[in-house]
């Protein structure tokens, strides 16, 4: 293994995010407008690692955050778009990272989340009825944040997310659907904030999911495909949730993820020489959180947001 | 977002990106109009369809897309055709949306939508999905909608099965193909479906199927995750057993409550030091199993009544599933009773009612009997009270002669772990294909050097030895054991990214020729005797140090372990040391324990007294891989005795002293060595002596 690895070009990150902040006018803004709520998760959170969210308008993201919120109690993507579980999670997050959770009507939100879950333990994306572990996640770490679990059939909803554990151990979308890294930190993730790991087979996923590390040191979402930035979170998570995280390479990964920054105009790409966008920066800068890399504060793997925020919520005293 | 090449962009680039961006924009605006005012006219509909077409992420034009669907429906009075013009459109759209983003979860997601509304050709979906399966066969999304379709039609999995084997004909490296095989035939096999009942039938034919892809392609990873599958199904036993107890069937333990015992030593594996007036039994299977209890496991002993029996899953979670299980029963009175040696017997299997967490229940009825007697107390006990401190020093460890001791050591030893005759047919045929299997690895492996084929001959060689040291306990030896070390080593040079987990692997393998016979498993006992005491003879250590263990295991041939030895070797976790109910003294120094949580197995060992982790990585890493294994407020796994504001010092860092008390809260510790690991400072200790009144010693000094 040669050659050192080289520096985490913090700065120009964050520099990075705040541009894409304010660059409302060109199209890669127009096209993920239906996402921004997830953008600014990404964005938020990444400037927290880097120790920069002081740099925020804390009170423009807030209010812009609450305008986003629906009747039903559930939050849009952005201003004037429909309730969606994945942006409920997302304002809740965002939220977190400025303590200010206290804005919420808590019984109007969780009902939200609590009436997406169906009589088999699943959870619905929105009205519309989409059914996929992703929902499951969202909705217990959901819950988790506000400390209102108990406002949803646990069990149920862990029974729902073993059905869809498949013999490699993984986990998919629904019952039956192929093993996907992605799916497999929700499923993960939902599993460890409910105390239900014992379900995970951990020696056979963590042999899984540690196979993902390619020749480039980069891990892949699944076997024969091509490594990616983003799995940097979805894979490592998924291990260090279950104590496999050493059987990677750790060196290697980060010197993946380093190489997939663009060192002069900042932010991180899928792939080394590819497009930055804020999604990639946030998942290798927080991969680079849990390989422990100097300057970057750490992150809780379940919970996808920095450790000192979960602790503020659940050891303040 | 994925794959777009990184460029500076050009003037003209920048322009014309503005005027798209534009034209988008205004899309989208006038979706978000049309929707909050409920404007389904069909040229508010193709606002919809044009934004859809260029953005299919736009989720909200999706919803509207649906309202304008069921809005025009009620209009068009049920007239059959243009109900069937409605769907047909929708039918487009996402099509058309797909051709820009086939991996849309909001297009793939109307499609159903639509088709589950029953107006819709299901052969016409068949036939778009061919064509998604040639365009990329790994396309999860259509793979899903295949499931739905297949559902939706009734078609039987015998088919869809047919359809794979197609698939992988064509090409061997589809996963999305050989996973979607593997759910098929495990409906097939556990429903007995016609043609695919005996399971071994099917197994061999699937063997011969995967041995195709290995050879072809054995680069490729698809085919060896479907042959791990293969093996599984070939080495797993159909239903749980019972692999080892404390006590062992026929031994006659001895109670006592002194460390020492009138200069007659006794032997390590039917002794046992208790002041606690009962003793544990310990259940260990092969599996984690639910529903053991007093009406599935009947206890017959003088002095305890079976119905009072509670048995406790030995699982570092709120799982009522464990590989281990323990009860208590009580010791006779040693007044009333002095050195009588009384019948205890355990029956279990009979009863349905211990289940595996796949639901086989537990059927070979198995039994097995021991004799307790007291050992009355000598008149220095009343004398000395004092509880010593135990230092852990080479100087004090003493080679432990076997031959003293033991009456019957070789048939004792050998009822450690319980070995039955299972059926003999099925077991030959298992046996047989793992002999199979291994000559064809082997073949493979001579032409040439595949890491996934190696660590697959390393697992069949240690599975077949495992199977045949159950079926044949006393002719078969563990034979493969060096050269599966050796294969673990060519591993870590092969594929030097994944050398920890081959190095785990070594472990388990160092572990089992340790403990898989008598002479190397006394080679590691040890007498540990404090030699300021007069007292002769004391508890006997099994020192497993310095091993360059990274893992535990075998802790079935464990079980009867007092006090362990673990110290100099590479340990992160502990998992396993739960089952070990005995255990009262433990050393964990000089390991690579990198946080309290690692400790949470120590939770469930009731009688640990002496626990030494010093030097090792507690408090040196940010980021914590037990926070979720362990019982915590996070995972909503606390109890109520979760008192942790009461504990901790105004100014103190929270992480590192949460996560102290999660685990030492309620333990009953008097010796505790925590120097050397980065979190300790006075403060620190001192909140650690709150949290554990009955400490004596910390690092070695007195606490007050």
């Amino acid at each position: 293994m040669g050659g050192k690895i080289g520096e985490l070009e913090a700065e120009k990150h964050v520099q990075y995010i705040l541009l894409v902040e304010k660059r409302k006018g060109d199209f890669e803004s127009v096209v993920t407008e239906h996402l921004r709520m997830n953008g600014a998760y990404w964005g938020l959170t990444t400037l927290d690692l880097l120790g920069k969210l002081e740099i925020v308008d804390q009170d423009e993201v807030v209010s812009w955050v609450m305008e986003c919120q629906h009747e039903s109690g559930g939050f849009g993507g952005n201003i004037g778009h429909d309730p969606h579980i994945v942006h409920t999670l997302s304002a809740v997050q965002v939220l977190a990272l400025f303590g200010k959770l206290n804005v919420l009507d808590i019984d109007k939100i969780t009902n939200y989340i609590a009436g997406l879950q169906n009589v088999d333990g699943s959870f619905s994306g929105d009205m519309w009825g989409e059914i996929d572990t992703r929902f499951s996640y969202i909705a217990i770490c959901c819950l988790s944040l506000l400390q209102c679990l108990d406002k949803i059939n646990v069990e149920k909803a862990v029974n729902y997310i073993v059905s869809c554990k498949n013999l490699d151990g993984g986990f998919g979308c629904t019952p039956g659907a192929e093993s996907h890294a992605g799916q497999i930190f929700c499923c993960v993730g939902a599993l460890a904030l409910t105390g239900s790991l014992h379900h995970v087979d951990k020696d056979l996923l963590g042999w899984w999911l540690c196979e993902r590390q390619v020749k480039s040191g980069g891990l892949n979402g699944r076997p024969e495909k091509l490594p990616d930035v983003c799995y940097s979170w979805w894979v490592l998570s998924s291990l260090i949730m279950i104590d496999r995280a050493h059987w990677i390479d750790k060196d290697k990964l980060i010197k993946f993820i380093i190489e997939c920054q663009d060192r002069e105009n900042g932010g991180i790409s899928d792939r080394p020489d590819d497009a930055v966008d804020v999604f990639h920066t946030y998942f290798g800068v927080a991969g680079l959180s849990l390989l422990e890399y100097p300057g970057v504060k750490a992150v809780d793997p379940a919970y996808a947001l920095p450790v000192h925020v979960v602790n503020r919520i659940f050891f303040s005293r | 977002m994925h794959g777009r090449p990184r460029k500076a962009p050009k003037p003209e680039d920048t322009a014309a990106s503005a005027a798209k961006a534009e034209k988008l924009r205004a899309l989208q605006s006038q979706l978000l109009h049309n929707h909050h005012n409920q404007i389904y006219t069909k040229e508010a509909l193709e606002i919809s369809a044009k934004l859809l077409e260029a953005n299919p992420e736009s989720y909200t034009a999706w919803n509207y897309r649906k309202l304008a669907v069921e809005h025009n429906l009620s209009q068009s009075e049920s007239d059959p055709d243009t109900v069937k013009s409605i769907f047909s459109e929708e039918l487009r759209v996402v099509e058309s949306s797909l051709k820009q983003n086939f991996k849309s979860y909001g297009a793939w997601h109307h499609r159903k939508w639509v088709l589950s509304k029953g107006h819709s050709s299901v052969d016409h979906e068949l036939q778009l999905l061919d064509r998604f399966q040639r365009a990329d066969s790994r396309n999860f999304h259509a793979w899903n909608y295949r499931r739905f379709i297949a559902a939706l039609k009734g078609i039987p999995d015998e088919e869809e099965l047919k359809y794979t084997t197609k698939l992988i004909e064509t090409n061997f490296s589809n996963y999305s193909a050989w996973h979607n095989r593997s759910v098929l035939l495990s409906h097939l096999l556990q429903n007995k479906v016609k043609g695919f009942f005996p399971k071994e039938k099917v197994l061999v034919e699937e063997y011969e199927f995967v041995h195709q892809a290995l050879f072809t392609d054995p680069d490729d990873q698809s085919g060896w995750f479907y042959h791990l599958w293969l093996l599984d199904q070939t080495v797993k036993p159909e239903t749980p057993l019972l692999v080892s107890t404390w006590p062992v069937h026929g031994s006659d333990i001895i109670v006592s409550a002194e460390g020492c015992l009138d200069g007659r030593a006794l032997s390590p594996f039917t002794s046992f030091h208790s002041d606690a007036g009962t003793f544990p039994l310990i259940l260990y299977f092969n599996e984690a199993v639910e529903g053991v209890n007093s009406s599935t496991v009947t206890v017959k002993s003088v002095f305890t009544e079976n119905k009072d029996l509670v048995w406790k899953p030995l699982a570092t979670s709120k799982s009522c599933a464990a590989q281990a299980w323990v009860t208590h029963l009580n010791v006779p009175d040693v007044k009333l009773h002095p050195s009588t040696a009384y019948p205890i017997e355990v029956n279990l299997g009979d009863s349905q009612g211990i289940v595996s967490l796949s639901g086989s229940h537990c059927s070979h009825p198995s039994r097995f009997a021991f004799t307790v007697c007291v050992q009355p107390l000598s008149s220095k006990h009343a004398e000395r009270q004092s509880v010593e401190m135990i230092l852990w020093r080479d100087v004090n460890f003493h080679f432990y002669d076997a031959h003293v001791q033991e009456s019957s050591p070789i048939a004792y030893f050998d009822r450690l772990s319980i070995k039955k005759d299972r059926e003999p047919a099925a077991s030959k045929w298992h046996a047989k294909t793992l002999v199979n299997e291994i000559a064809l690895v082997r073949q493979l492996l001579s032409e040439i050097d595949c890491k996934i084929g190696k660590l697959t001959l390393a697992r069949l060689l240690m599975a077949h030895d495992a199977m045949m040291s159950y079926m044949a306990p006393h002719s078969h030896k563990k034979v493969h054991s060096e050269e599966v070390l050796q294969l673990y080593s060519d591993l870590m040079e092969l594929d030097p990214m994944h050398s920890q987990y081959y190095k785990e692997a070594q472990s388990l393998v160092l572990l089992q020729q340790v403990t898989s016979n008598r002479e190397s498993l006394l080679k590691h006992c040890c007498h540990h005797r404090v030699s300021t005491s007069s007292s002769v003879g004391n508890s006997v250590c099994l020192r497993l140090n310095n091993l360059s263990l990274s893992r535990i295991g075998c802790v079935e041939q464990l079980l009867w372990v007092q006090m362990l030895d673990l110290s100099h070797n590479e340990l992160r976790s502990i998992d396993g040391l739960e089952a070990m109910q005995l255990l009262s003294f433990l050393n964990l120094s000089h390991n690579k324990l990198s946080s309290f949580t690692a400790l949470e197995p120590l939770r469930l060992l009731k009688l640990l007294k002496v626990l030494d982790i010093s030097y090792n990585e507690i408090g040196a890493h940010p980021v914590d891989t037990r926070r979720y294994l362990c019982s915590s407020p996070l995972s909503h796994t606390v109890g109520s005795d979760w008192n942790f504001n009461e504990f901790v010092p105004d100014d103190a860092k929270v992480t590192n002293y949460w996560e102290a008390f999660a685990i030492f809260r309620g333990f009953n510790l008097t010796q505790l060595d925590i120097v050397g690991n980065a979190i300790t400072d006075e403060k620190f200790k001192s909140f650690l002596i709150k949290v554990l009144p009955t400490l004596k010693w910390v690092d070695g000094e007195e606490s007050h």
